[in-house]
């Protein structure tokens, strides 16, 4: 086994990583960049190494540095978290030749993976099922439209080399096919380099569905089950769930099988994802595999009770799976909520800043994963992912009932959060029904919210407001400046206010 | 003690008092019982009459938040005895400041100084986590003053531009 494990990643997932570490008795070694000094990973970490500025190519996308400190460090192996380095296969190549474990797959499964296109030929020699469509780029708007007529409109247009939604377009009509294709291309050749496009059948309103994968490095390869991922935004996932409601012990194993087939043709090893378009008739087509830790693995850990990062880690130590397929039970059912540094009143937007308060809900089947803590300023240089709440009850009713109590009890104060989105899904009819799919929340967003303001607690918060102020003022007096409460009549009012007011009435 | 406080905009006359640990409540006239403790920085419990509620407060770039429960109110709180914060813009009329809604990085400016906007044009681009925020202007107007630079980093509320 390892001694030491440098995590090449911050935020939730690195202390995520670094739990695991310490409950299996191994060192963990944090990076951090300038603005990531007083991170949690950094703090709760064995030893801690700047890697420089706040830019990730400078710092944490930057694998000379990451390679460097792990030869000063003496860190056996590296585990890269998602996201960052989590896919490069140029860095766990580098690994190898630094003679330091990538706690991943090879770089050369991940090459097979990486480019869409090329992992769709691969797949398609295993006999695994996909949306109609094209498996190279295509070179020509003659093409594109041939390729559109035979497989019928609606397509989509998607980069190779792709993922997180850029470089994509959803095409109605011949008409508007020139214009998305020459959008998406340049869009992939900005954010990616590389402008390769394919085309796809559209499948309209899909369920996404991805399942889990583990190989160990002496052959076996086994699935432990799905997870519902179709409430997203922006095509980002927000809220997973596990199992799928939708998904039956006799699919569950067809699309484990098709899962494990895309695996043992990539010759993958460890943990990995194999994602999937479930249309309203139940068939499900390969999408992609993503070969690296996801972040909506608790889900899958609470109905299995396996611990996925402890199994990465033994695997990459070269020691077997210590089960075999048949092994694997579900138990229960899981919900995930991402919460978000964003803004609900615009948009959704990341709002970083210092949270000033605070308070984590608790109790019976709830778990957070999260990398913040009260007094921390979340920078603005990375991904808005605080924390991760995770529900779990014997039944979907319980997992929803428990993660509704526990939202109720969530507050972070001083910047703007996602959580009263999850407490608005979860009353939804529809999520209550699990009548799920991609366009489930933009559909939620557009109906306007039914919360009318209550007069007897607007007269609770006027109360509040002159308690607030008036023990502020005691406070203060009692230890000498050290005050908690709030000096709100000292406060001069701004425009502020008013201007964002008639801004909201717009 | 005084206090003139508005709740969403409506405003409310509260009369606290303290004597013995017990305080004395009247809310626009009407008497409440009440009874709190400050169970830490920002966190009241608060009991009207037997009702329990535990009341966080926020201090936001615009002004100060109080949520009972998940409900969350734009407060303003003043004492009558001050004349402060008495100040107020006219809505539509006069200048209007630009502010940044968060904390992040002017990546773009999209108009110059004595340029004339309409409402919902677009006056700067502000990064931040990797996502682009076009702040619009709110009114129609000329640009009277633009107040960062492209590449300038702004912390939420911070002013960008106003418009006349």
């Amino acid at each position: 086994m390892f001694r030491k494990i440098l995590i090449a990643n911050r935020g939730e997932i690195a202390v995520r990583v670094l739990r695991a570490c310490h409950e299996m008795g191994i060192a963990a070694v944090a990076v951090y960049s300038d603005v990531d000094r007083a991170a949690l990973h950094v703090r709760k970490a064995d030893e801690a190494h700047p890697i420089g500025a706040a830019a990730a190519s400078e710092s944490y996308l930057n694998i000379h540095k990451i390679l460097d400190v792990a030869e000063r460090s003496g860190a056996d192996a590296i585990h890269p978290g998602y996201g960052f380095l989590s896919e490069n296969a140029k860095f766990a190549q580098a690994c190898v030749d630094a003679g330091v474990k990538f706690i991943g797959p090879t770089a050369a499964a991940m090459e097979a993976m990486g480019s869409k296109t090329r992992a769709r030929q691969a797949m398609e020699k295993a006999g695994v099922p996909f949306v109609p469509g094209t498996s190279r780029g295509v070179e020509s708007l003659a093409e594109a439209e041939q390729v559109a007529a035979k497989v019928g409109y609606p397509v989509m247009l998607k980069a190779a080399a792709g993922g997180g939604g850029k470089g994509m377009r959803l095409v109605h009509a011949r008409e508007e096919l020139k214009s998305s294709l020459e959008a998406a291309r340049s869009e992939a050749e900005r954010s990616f380099g590389d402008s390769e496009v394919y085309i796809e059948k559209a499948i309209v309103n899909p369920r996404h569905i991805e399942m889990q994968v583990l190989a160990d490095e002496h052959g076996n390869t086994v699935y432990l089950g799905e997870r519902e991922c179709s409430l997203q935004r922006r095509h980002q996932k927000v809220l997973e769930e596990a199992p799928s409601p939708v998904v039956d012990a006799d699919m569950r194993r067809r699309m484990g099988e098709v899962a494990v087939r895309v695996a043992q043709a990539a010759n993958y090893t460890n943990a990995g994802t194999v994602e999937f378009l479930v249309d309203q008739g139940k068939n499900f087509y390969f999408l992609e595999m993503n070969t690296r830790l996801q972040v909506e693995h608790p889900v899958t850990e609470l109905i299995t009770e396996l611990d996925l990062v402890h199994l990465q880690i033994r695997i990459a130590a070269g020691e077997k799976l210590p089960f075999k397929q048949s092994d694997v039970r579900i138990r229960g059912h899981a919900i995930e909520c991402r919460i978000y540094a964003e803004d609900p009143d615009n948009n959704y937007f990341p709002s970083p800043g210092k949270i000033t308060l605070l308070l984590e809900p608790a109790g019976p089947g709830i778990r957070i994963d999260g990398g913040i803590y009260e007094g921390w300023t979340v920078p603005i240089d990375y991904d808005p992912l605080l924390a991760k709440l995770i529900g779990y009850g014997a039944d979907r009713e319980q997992a929803i009932a428990r993660l509704t109590r526990a939202l109720g009890e969530y507050f972070a104060g001083g910047i703007k959060t996602n959580i009263a989105l999850f407490r608005r899904i979860l009353r939804a009819a529809d999520f209550r029904a699990a009548r799920l799919d991609t366009g489930f929340l933009d559909r939620m967003l557009k109906r306007p919210e039914d919360n009318p303001a209550d007069s007897k607690t607007a007269e609770v918060a006027a109360i509040a407001a002159g308690l607030f102020a008036a023990l502020g003022a005691t406070e203060r007096g009692a230890r000498n400046g050290a005050g908690s409460g709030l000096p709100a009549s000292e406060k001069p009012a701004s425009n502020w206010k008013s201007v964002s007011r008639s801004e909201a009435l717009r | 003690m005084l206090y003139d406080i508005a709740i969403d905009g409506r405003n409310y006359r509260l009369e606290l008092d303290c004597a013995e640990g017990r305080w004395s409540c009247r809310l626009n006239g009407r008497n409440f019982e009440v009874d709190a403790v400050l169970a830490r920085p920002d966190v009241l419990s608060l009991r009207v009459g037997n009702l329990a509620y535990e009341v966080k407060s926020e201090r936001v770039a615009n002004g100060l938040h109080l949520w009972v429960g998940n409900t969350r109110f734009a407060v303003e709180v003043r004492d009558p005895r001050s004349l402060r914060g008495r100040i107020r813009a006219g809505d539509d009329q006069g200048p209007r400041k630009i502010v940044a809604p968060m904390p992040g990085k002017v990546v773009r400016l999209l108009v110059r100084e004595g340029d004339e906007v309409e409402p919902g044009r677009g006056v700067a681009v502000v990064e931040a986590m990797k996502m682009q925020n076009e702040i619009k202007s709110p009114k129609r107007g000329t640009v009277q003053k633009i107040l960062v630079t492209e590449g300038a980093a702004v912390n939420a509320g911070d002013v960008l531009a106003i418009v006349e």
